[in-house]
């Protein structure tokens, strides 16, 4: 065991941890800066982002419609103020990432060529082919390199944040190659953890995202909001999950059922494939559930169709999603329609953070997906995620360095002990536990089929309380958990146990907040309750940890400033 | 098909009990066509034998994690399909060329310290302001280091370099690729910064021109070009007046 301490510790390296190191670094060169990752960073899930990420730049775009978009995409749920500083900031963070390096794809003219995106009005999404997410991610992640000040500890595994009088003061984590655990402190910290989408059994998700950062806030005492609200995207290959980007659609891509119709004319008329996720989704499952899907050995989709759009476009344009086409489907997608159907893609709800990303934990801090800011409310908008990854990476990474530089050292004693009683906690729940006798597989497996059963496109009442009771049975199970490998060294069975306790965690968070918002806004679709209800739910739910039972439940008033809620149509 | 199976021989070492690594057999249900080499990884770490050990996570070939040796060969796990080995058995093992951890991880820090030693950063002698906006780069000046850009960091090149097998201090295929991406961006200009290091006899010159890190890349990167081209301008250089190299 040891102890390494630092001004600001970022946990998670991806697009908004790395962001955010930097920005600590920038605010503040005399600063140390420590970033835990259970992975190298540039493994990070932001690698699989395909669309783009979105910005005003150009002059017929308006900060006024991207707000407006954005707002309304997320079914009024935002709040609003957050918005309006995101859409001013999002073109500046664009070009910082052009500055170091980003391959953007360019018009003739050698001017960021932007494409258009689900829910968004006009062209503002930027890209790097269909490999958007890869590219910032290695952009930054190579950048990052240049700062001596940010220290790494690769594939270390934080299991518990260090709380001190109210304030947190760091983490420890668990060394995954010498099986070491470690205490680093910090004056302040900001999780960047990424999602959760793992907790369902089909998802875009990589094997990493399972929601620690959030697991870990809450634990520590932060609410999170919205949890409710999760993204089902509409085109997932079928059996792997494999993402299709919207970007598909971007270019004018068409998603027709079994009959060969443009089914989304009943849906969204006026905007067709472009129309908002959530939307899209739902109308996707309506068409399955009234017979118009195909149905294939991994179930029902639908075809998103390219061939019209011709080869030169598809390999100038969209070259991953053909090589993904014929990597893991078989086909040509210049030739053949792509089989897809919703998947579980994003999660909107996250650590309850404000604009600057400081959460209700003094010294603590969120960013990126683990985090709700405030920006996508009910619905996210494509292509809105990436660029939410750098400017709330960043205005954490400042907000942090800044809360740092006033703040009191952190004392050796009680972290000392902390550290102790947290080794023990593992060893003793885990790797020194006699008599489990349930696998991992099983349990994961099973949730995974519980929350897509209980918490996916559709939810009732009926479901959600089902899935709750099931969570129990699985938490009560998990108490009866065999872990097979006692070795300290890159012991990957002791990680997947750790992530499967995060995992139960934040799926009951997940349905506990679903049930308790009796409306369907963005996302959050009850069957029972099918329309929005702005007099009892234009609120933020927050959901705190309680010692025993359910979480309890908070709500918040949304915040407007200049768009009042209506009707959501497109 | 219900009960078509597969075996899959995995390395097992674990450095505090074994001497040396072993493999090990498992025999897997083939449940479905489109299963791939790491779906059968993940069948046996979750449902036969906790302890395996790997590393994975995007499983559609770009986060860069999943690298083995499948019957010999370097490949991403994630795109190994069982239908391409059945009936035959499959034999997975660590990448070649790196030292074990544990089971099929590899360490690959020697990498991480190669990658930041080419300084994989755009580098410019005087800082451009935000404020004055986005550099213009025309289509067809991407397409000069699009390829390089490319690399996913898999390690796969590494392993089937004979050259970085006989000598580690080799800087290797990826980290040249990724000197020569931002040395061929238009906005960058920090060819001089980087030379010491790509130029040095066991930079590029090493290098004896096998090709294997370009058969081996599963994302078409040339990694071979990139080295060759490398060799090139750093000869050119010293034929150039002095004042002109930069």
């Amino acid at each position: 065991m040891s102890t390494e301490s630092y001004d600001v510790l970022v946990v998670g390296g991806g697009l908004a941890g790395l962001r955010a190191a930097i920005a600590a670094v920038e605010a503040n060169p005399r600063i140390k800066v420590g970033m835990v990752s259970k992975v190298y960073p540039m493994r990070s899930h932001t690698v699989s982002a395909e669309g783009g990420a979105a910005a005003v730049l150009r002059p017929e775009d308006s900060y006024e419609t991207h707000a407006f978009d954005t707002i309304k995409g997320s079914d009024y749920l935002a709040d609003q103020d957050v918005v309006e500083a995101f859409v001013r900031e999002a073109p500046v963070e664009i070009i910082q990432m052009e500055h170091w390096g980003c391959p953007w794809s360019r018009d003739p003219d050698g001017k960021i060529s932007a494409r258009p995106f689900g829910g968004m009005t006009t062209w503002r999404t930027c890209f790097a082919a269909d490999k958007t997410g890869f590219h910032m991610l290695h952009t930054v992640f190579q950048t990052s390199l240049k700062y001596d000040q940010i220290h790494r500890h690769d594939e270390a595994f934080v299991t518990k944040l260090l709380i001190e009088d109210s304030r947190c003061v760091g983490v420890v984590a668990l060394d995954q190659r010498s099986g070491r655990f470690d205490a680093i402190t910090a004056k302040a910290v900001i999780i960047a953890t990424g999602g959760l989408g793992r907790v369902y059994a089909f998802t875009t998700n990589g094997n990493i995202c399972t929601g620690d950062g959030m697991a870990l806030g809450y634990r520590a005492g932060a609410g999170l909001k919205d949890m409710e609200m999760v993204q089902f995207h509409p085109t997932g290959l079928p059996f792997t999950g494999i993402l299709i980007t919207e970007a598909v659609r971007g270019e004018g891509g068409y998603l027709t059922n079994k009959e060969g119709e443009r089914f989304l004319k009943r849906y969204v008329p006026n905007k067709m494939e472009l129309g908002p996720r959530d939307i899209i989704s739902r109308a996707m499952v309506t068409e399955f559930e009234a017979g118009r899907g195909f149905e294939g050995p991994h179930g029902k989709f639908m075809h998103l169709d390219v061939r019209h759009l011709g080869e030169e476009v598809i390999d100038r344009k969209l070259p991953f999603m053909r090589e993904l086409g014929r990597e893991f489907v078989g086909i040509d997608i210049v030739k053949d329609p792509i089989p897809v159907r919703p998947v579980q893609h994003y999660m909107m709800g996250g650590v309850d953070a404000d604009i600057s990303g400081a959460t209700e934990i003094l010294g603590l801090y969120a960013a990126g997906e683990c985090a709700n800011v405030g920006l996508n409310g009910g619905n996210r908008l494509g292509s809105n995620s990436l660029s939410e990854c750098l400017v709330f990476g960043a205005a954490a990474g400042r907000a942090a360095a800044h809360y740092a530089a006033s703040a009191k050292p952190v004392t050796a004693n009680p972290v000392d002990a902390m550290l102790w009683d947290e080794a023990r906690r593992v060893e003793v729940e885990y790797l020194e536990k006699k008599g489990g006798h349930e696998r991992i597989g099983n349990i994961r497996y099973d949730l995974q089929r519980e929350m897509d059963a209980g918490a996916g496109v559709f939810r009732t009442k009926e479901s959600l309380e089902k899935l709750i009771q099931e969570l129990g049975v699985l938490r009560e199970r998990f108490t009866q958990i065999k872990v097979e490998d006692s070795s300290r060294t890159f012991n990957t069975e002791l990680t997947a146990v750790l992530e499967l306790d995060y995992m139960l965690e934040v799926s009951m968070v997940i349905a506990v907040s679903a049930l308790a918002r009796e409306e369907s806004r963005g996302a959050h679709a009850r069957r029972d309750f099918p329309e929005r209800d702005d007099e009892k739910f234009l609120k933020h739910t927050v959901a705190f940890k309680r010692d025993a039972g359910r979480p309890r439940l908070e709500y918040r008033d949304v915040r407007i400033t200049n768009f009042q809620p209506q009707a959501r149509t497109y | 098909m219900a009960d078509k199976r597969i075996t899959i021989q995995a390395t097992r070492f674990d450095p505090e009990k074994d001497e040396k690594p072993h493999l090990q057999s498992y025999d897997i249900p083939f449940t479905d066509e489109s299963m791939v080499v790491l779906d059968a990884l993940n069948h046996i770490k979750s449902y036969v034998d906790g302890s395996l050990s790997y590393r994975w996570s995007c499983r559609m070939g770009i986060c860069g994690s999943c690298g083995m040796m499948v019957n010999g060969t370097p490949k991403l796990t994630c795109s190994a399909f069982l239908r391409d080995y059945w009936p035959h058995k499959i034999v997975v093992e660590p990448l070649n060329n790196f030292p074990v951890i544990r089971d099929l991880v590899i360490d690959m820090e020697d990498f991480m310290h190669k990658l930041k030693s080419v300084k994989p950063w755009i580098i410019r002698k005087q800082e451009i302001p935000l404020g004055a906006g986005a550099h213009r780069q025309l289509p067809a000046q991407i397409e000069e280091f699009r390829q390089f850009s490319e690399c996913i960091n898999c390690m796969l090149c590494y392993s089937a370099c004979p050259v970085y097998g006989l000598n580690d201090k080799f800087l290797g295929p990826a980290a040249i690729a990724l000197a020569r991406r931002y040395t061929l961006d238009s906005r960058d200009e920090g060819l001089k910064q980087r030379l010491p290091v790509i130029a040095e006899a066991e930079g590029v010159w090493e290098c004896s021109f096998v090709g294997e890190c370009s058969v081996v890349c599963p994302k078409g990167v040339d990694p071979a070009k990139a080295i060759q081209q490398s060799k090139l301008d750093t000869t050119l250089r010293f034929t150039l007046p002095y004042g002109n190299r930069d």
